[in-house]
């Protein structure tokens, strides 16, 4: 079996031992890569030379007898989202593509302080906006199980490239689902932590009140192994919570004892694809089986998620993506050509003695802003800069964005409700498994709809897991969901891993790969 | 409320955004599906709720009033599409 087989955790071990090397491993993901990313197409940069360096480094460390991090010489991804010093970071848009960011996120200096080795660089939608990965101005990324389909998004070059063994952990973001999505799309485990657990530092910003960073991994285990290195206090992210990390891989294979486990009856409503059902159905027996207690339990105002998102997250979109002017960093306009072609609409109007219109053209500036942006970036990332803009403008801000607002609060409450009687929720991630490329493109609504399961967590600020449950007949990977109250990922983990351990279907490999 | 052309191109300036006539169209209808779809919302009684701004709320980050390293002028700089020396440089903005 190849190392590119074993889980992070175990490849660790072996690192430890000296069985294996980090080069050893980092040279055989970059074969790994060379030979099918060709038609993934997860990353959208590789980072050979410094992997291998890095790998070097530490391996003499390692050998020198000098301590190393608790990732040391594990490769791993990184979501082209994350701020690193001198590396270039596209966010998947053309305004971004020459952007080399003069500082490191705070991920990044975690991932480094721990010895990870930076591996590549993972293709995303643009600014982290959409479901497909379809958004990206640079490439498409294929599902690993079925290359006709998207891997999810908008971490899908996270998911798909772990899912293709191409590495071991990556790094994605979860605004409304972006990680858990890809993760049950391509069969892994993702999970988004609470609002505030992990710094937002170097994130380059799409919805700042709902935004998370997160671990993709194989197994629960893995992804207990990331967490504990990303998370924790950071003072330069003040929505940065003060509170301690558990030491989460230590304690992720321990079982909850009387897990109370609740399942929303509306979930299983009409619109969940039949195998789906039967796939989380089915992990929920598995619970049932280990002596967990199934509650069914109500989120009344969960049917309005999709919507009070689609009013908040463009919202804060629209404001956060205003620094893209031309002027700071990022894409411009050309110049001269937008100057002649101003000049010429004067002179067209002028000729037709349209002279109020002239009066209200563009200033030179405001032209510019305006060609640049409309260059720089792509229809999704307009369209919820449009409908963000449209919602707080005078006299619909109450009617949306206020009222959306408050709507979120009643989400939080059903939650908080809900957690009274119930240690976890479980659920599908998705209403059914990946769709094809280009199946949605020219919808948004039915893209936004896909949401359904997902953005009820960003919205209330807890953390919730994705992680394979099984197959479709056509086999493609099913993802189970389960949620947790804030800060409570030490229960969301082992209540996740309990369900892992008790099956097999983190242990399935991409068939048309290998 | 349905969303009208006209609503469309005012919001285009608000968001600095240039759209094609065909991108106004397209814009136009496509909006105006999102937004009736929004439009739900309406039915939920709000009377009395907070508005939640944020996950975590009613909580001051405070830090100490210390100077600490920045980004120096040419690191800040860079990166621009177009600067000098010393600053960011823009079309003219006054005199056209």
């Amino acid at each position: 079996m190849s190392l590119v087989h074993l889980t992070a955790t175990e490849q660790k071990r072996l690192l430890s031992t000296g069985e294996i090397s980090s080069l050893q491993l980092t040279e055989t993901y970059l074969d790994r890569i060379a030979t099918h990313d060709g038609r993934v197409g997860a990353f959208l940069r590789i980072s050979a030379d410094s992997a291998r360096r890095r790998a070097q480094e530490i391996d003499a460390r390692r050998r020198a007898g000098q301590p190393v991090g608790k990732l040391a010489g594990l490769p791993i991804a990184v979501k082209d989202v994350l701020c690193q010093r001198g590396e270039r970071t596209t966010c998947g848009s053309r305004m971004l593509e020459e952007f080399c960011p003069p500082y490191s996120a705070t991920v990044i200096e975690k991932l480094l302080a721990e010895d990870a080795v930076l591996i590549g660089r993972t293709n995303m939608d643009e600014f982290a906006m959409g479901g497909s990965t379809e958004n990206s101005a640079f490439q498409q990324t294929h599902n690993p199980w079925d290359l006709q389909r998207t891997p999810g998004g908008s971490s899908g070059g996270s998911a798909a490239c772990v899912a293709a063994s191409m590495a071991p952990l990556s790094i994605g973001t979860d605004t409304g689902g972006s990680i858990r999505q890809p993760a049950a799309f391509c069969g892994v485990v993702g999970l988004k932590p609470t609002y505030g657990r992990v710094s937002r530092f170097g994130l380059v910003a799409f919805a700042s009140s709902l935004d998370q960073v997160g671990p993709v991994a194989q197994t629960v285990e893995d992804a207990a192994l990331l967490l504990e290195v990303i998370a924790g206090h950071d003072p330069r992210d003040e929505t940065s919570l003060p509170e301690p990390v558990p030491a989460f891989s230590a304690s992720v294979g321990k079982p909850l004892e009387n897990l109370r486990l609740g399942v929303v009856p509306d979930h299983f409503a009409a619109g969940l694809d039949s195998e789906v059902e039967a796939a989380v159905r089915a992990a929920i027996e598995t619970y049932a089986g280990m002596g967990a207690t199934i509650k069914e339990i109500a989120l009344p105002h969960a049917k309005y998620a999709v919507a009070t998102y689609y009013v908040i997250a463009p919202s804060e979109a629209s404001s956060n993506l205003a620094r893209y002017d031309g002027v700071h960093y990022g894409y411009r306009t050309d110049e001269p050509a937008m100057l002649a072609e101003l000049q010429a609409e004067r002179k067209q109007l002028a000729a037709e003695g349209k002279q109020a219109a002239v009066e209200e053209l563009d200033s030179a500036l405001v032209r510019m802003y305006r060609r640049t942006r409309a260059e720089g970036f792509g229809p999704e990332v307009k369209r919820r800069i449009m409908l963000g803009t449209y919602a707080l403008s005078a006299g619909y801000y109450d009617a949306y964005y206020l009222k959306a607002l408050k709507v979120r609060r009643l989400i939080r409450q059903d939650f908080n409700r809900a957690f009274e009687e119930v240690d976890l929720i479980a659920s599908p991630v998705t209403a059914a498994p990946a769709f094809r490329l280009g199946e949605m493109v020219n919808d948004p609504l039915a893209m936004y709809l896909v949401d359904l399961y997902t953005v009820s967590a960003n919205l209330a600020g807890i953390p919730g897991i994705s992680l394979p449950c099984g197959q479709t007949s056509a086999g493609l990977p099913i993802g189970l969901q389960l949620l947790a109250p804030a800060l409570e990922e030490d229960r969301l983990l082992r209540g996740a891993r309990m369900v892992e351990q008790a099956t097999e279907w983190h242990t399935q490999r991409t068939p048309n790969l290998d | 409320m349905s969303i009208s052309r006209a609503d469309v191109v005012k919001v285009s300036l608000l968001a600095r955004l240039q759209l094609t006539d065909e991108q106004l169209n397209e814009m136009t209808e496509q909006l105006g599906q999102i937004v009736g779809y929004v439009e739900q919302l309406g039915e939920v009684p709000t009377e009395g709720v907070q508005p939640m701004a944020h996950a975590i709320e009613l909580r001051n980050a405070f830090a100490e009033d210390v100077a600490q390293a920045s980004l120096s002028c040419g690191e800040a700089l860079e990166n621009a599409p177009h600067h000098s020396d010393e600053g960011y440089l823009v079309p003219a903005v006054l005199g056209d």
